[in-house]
């Protein structure tokens, strides 16, 4: 008699439980930006509190991972109520990563590249950070710095890595064809280098390019059209990379391939692998970030010998002109974040003068200042250092557009085929140029 | 004790019958309860994404954040099928899922039947075939990238070292051959898959049906064509379903190894359709793409469970 409501009353416990844990699970299914909103807002009711920021950055280039985890470590401990999760991506993760994201609100600070902020910033993506940037000493900034996370008048993050690609040569490379390494100061010196370098049977391919399909390719490409005087867009936003300086540009990439200067894996190559190549001295020469500097002189990745890694403004066009490409890679506030206060000061921890000064290995700071600092000197050496002073101030942007990656893709791919021979220069870039204003899904 | 057990005076079937009425609607609310946590899962992962994919596939959507787009009704899809992108990649994919299933086929029937025969140590072949097919895809993509790179792969010194090429060679230099050498990788780890399920086929031919063909006048081959591939129809076209699906659906060794260069040489189907999505966030397009797959592999999937049946029917 007292066992049948016992089981009765228990179905009922088991029957609301269960209702309970469907409604649950169904939340955690079709809201998770709700359910972690919740548990985000509760650890931040006060900005006193104990606060977790999630963020996301990448793994190559730039600042190392143990660069970063030493920037941090730094951070909480002047602000122990702040915790932070910083997760690393390769690069070419890091876009589509932001992007899934968002919605859910994940991440709280996101590493961006230059060509984003236009994407990001007229989508919502990320916050506009304007005020907060302002509210810096931006004039001691550089200039190339501060243009990395602008769009139209607006900053969608802060300048953190300032970048460019350097022209690295092996010295003794040089020495042995008898070339001056003032001769590398133009791509025609450079092409007249490698000839020298080949017809002496130093090595056989004197350059590898990072040519492969990847946004790589397009700031080799970005280098070599600021050179031959070329733009990107014109004043009223449309293509103009297919004739002039852009057009010469993709013809030099091809005649580097046809006479067999450069290494025929270009195209197939990434940064990674053209660093890999000037270390073990496969190749004398090839365009690439600061972080290649570091590890061509540290001899456990690198058979070249110190005196022989030589870093140098990159070579300059018929009209002299000499842009590096920018890559400058700015810290975004999403727009999902509980947290903006918090992220705000992590970004104005990691990108202050006196942080950045202290990781100058990898990457060099957005500070004019920090290039007269001894300590900056010492640390990045005078080789580095001088360089990145002429060069820093000298960028050039790829285009920024709305529909970058849809457009730079479409670039990748044409300036692959003309490298492969599938189509003439000419027909490649008007491919491309057609991509950037037409060839999107109905709207 | 003695009422519960008693035989009811209407009979015993009256008793459960009205018993069964209320056990039926408490048994039939608590099945309900049991199942109803799964329910909530599978709507929520599983049939809610396909009808939202479908329903922003409709519009024209090019943001991940929830809100109001345009209608576009079927134009995403009439885009997709007017474009020569779409194309290229379905023609490239469609080479991938040919050559690599037939290719897996081929060799994993001749591994199949090297494990079949009583060779020593039979156990320990079987596990060491089975390895490829347990490293994980990303995994396998990176050790076939770095075996093949072009600067200091481990193929370009093997082949300089034996003679076999004067320099080093780039193999991902080539949009044709960069896809065959994404087909190789692709082979070598999903034959051993191929040949297990092979090798789960050969041991259910009775070994009496190879005596008897001996007997016969029957040769090893002559048994290999008149015996064991008959038997192993139906196991083959099991086979050939699951690894068309899958082929057809290749989308991480391809991010991996290549990224979908050189000039999108090797940009399948579904590389092609995570571009448009998630890179270019053209998340309307990209639903409208997703669409497209799923009608490519259910006609292929219609088409061998077809084969499938006549077999049966041959068969029975």
């Amino acid at each position: 008699m007292n066992q049948e409501p016992e089981r009765g009353l228990s179905r009922r416990r088991f029957i609301s439980t269960s209702a309970g844990a469907s409604a649950a699970l169904f939340l955690a299914a079709c809201g998770s930006s709700s359910s972690s909103g919740s548990s985000s807002s509760s650890s931040s009711t006060t900005s006193s509190g104990p606060v977790t920021l999630n963020n996301l950055f990448q793994q190559q280039a730039g600042y190392s991972a143990s660069d970063l985890a030493g920037m941090t470590a730094s951070f909480e401990k002047a602000y122990p109520h702040i915790k932070v999760n910083n997760t690393l991506v390769a690069y070419e993760a890091l876009h589509d990563k932001i992007v899934a994201a968002a919605p859910a609100g994940t991440y709280d600070v996101v590493l961006g590249d230059v060509i984003w902020p236009a994407e990001f910033g007229s989508k919502g993506i990320v916050q506009d950070i304007t005020s907060r940037v302002s509210s810096l000493p931006t004039s001691q900034i550089f200039p190339g710095a501060l243009v990395m996370a602008n769009y139209r008048g607006k900053y969608y993050g802060m300048p953190w890595i300032l970048d460019t690609k350097y022209l690295y040569a092996n010295g003794k490379m040089l020495k042995a064809a008898g070339v001056a390494p003032s001769q590398l100061r133009t791509w025609s010196g450079v092409l007249a280098a490698m000839k020298q370098i080949k017809a002496k049977g130093i090595v056989k391919y004197p350059l590898l390019g990072s040519w492969s399909q990847a946004e790589a390719v397009v700031c080799d490409y970005a280098q070599l059209l600021g050179a031959f005087g070329g733009k990107f867009l014109d004043g009223s936003g449309k293509p103009t990379f297919q004739s002039g300086g852009g057009l010469t540009a993709l013809k030099f990439m091809k005649t580097l391939i046809d006479d067999g200067l450069a290494d025929p894996s270009s195209t197939s190559s990434l940064e990674a692998d053209v660093l890999k190549a000037f270390a073990q001295g496969k190749i004398a020469m090839g365009l690439n970030w600061t972080f290649q500097l570091a590890a061509s002189l540290d001899p456990k990745q690198s058979t070249v010998s110190k005196d022989d890694v030589m870093i140098m403004h990159t070579p300059a066009g018929p009209g002299g002109a000499a842009p590096g490409c920018n890559g400058g890679q700015p810290l975004m506030i999403t727009s999902g974040t509980k947290h903006p206060d918090e992220a705000w000061l992590y970004i104005k921890w990691i990108t202050s003068q006196s942080v950045q000064n202290k990781y100058v290995a990898d990457s060099l700071p957005i500070w004019s200042a920090s290039y007269t600092d001894p300590q900056v000197i010492k640390a990045a050496g005078s080789q580095l250092v001088s360089v990145a002073k002429t060069q820093l101030p000298n960028m050039i942007l790829r285009p920024q557009v709305t529909n970058y990656n849809s457009a730079s893709q479409a670039l990748q791919v044409q300036i692959q085929n003309a490298l492969l021979g599938r189509k003439s220069p000419q027909d490649a870039l008007n491919a491309a140029a057609s991509a950037f204003t037409s060839g999107a899904p109905p709207a | 004790m003695a009422l519960d057990t008693a035989p009811s005076p209407a009979g015993p079937g009256a008793r459960i019958s009205g018993m069964s009425w209320r056990a039926r609607t408490r048994e039939g609310r608590f099945a309900l309860a049991l199942l109803a946590p799964s329910i909530v899962v599978v709507f929520g992962i599983v049939i809610y994404p396909i009808l939202k994919t479908l329903y922003t596939s409709l519009f024209s959507v090019n943001t991940p954040f929830a809100g109001h787009f345009p209608w576009v009704g079927l134009d995403n899809y009439t885009f997709a099928l007017g474009n020569s992108e779409f194309w290229s990649a379905v023609q490239r994919t469609a080479y991938f899922t040919l050559v690599s299933t037939g290719l897996e086929l081929v060799f994993g029937m001749g591994i199949a039947l090297l494990l079949y025969a009583p060779l020593r140590m039979r156990w320990l072949f079987r596990t060491i075939v089975v390895l490829p097919w347990a490293l994980p895809t990303i995994v396998n993509g990176a050790m076939w990238r770095y075996f093949f790179n072009a600067q200091y792969g481990v193929i370009n010194a093997l082949f300089t070292q034996l003679g076999l090429q004067s320099s080093y060679h780039a193999w991902f230099g080539s949009p044709f051959e960069a896809l065959n050498i994404v087909i190789l990788a692709d082979v070598w780890k999903n034959t051993s898959l191929v040949a297990f399920f092979l090798l789960a086929g050969l041991t259910t031919i009775p070994r009496d049906l190879y005596e008897a063909a001996r007997i016969d006048g029957y040769g090893r081959f002559g048994a290999f064509v008149h015996i064991t591939l008959p038997l192993l129809r139906p196991v083959i076209v099991v086979v050939l379903v699951l690894r068309t699906i899958e082929a057809f659906k290749v989308f991480d060794i391809i991010y991996v190894m290549t990224g979908g260069g050189p000039a999108n040489g090797t940009q399948s189907i579904a590389f092609y359709t995570y571009q448009r999505a998630f890179s270019d966030e053209y998340f309307g397009y990209g639903s409208a793409l997703a669409y497209l797959i799923v009608l490519f592999i259910m006609a292929f999937a219609i088409l061998y469970i077809r084969l499938l049946r006549s077999e049966q029917y041959a068969t029975a």
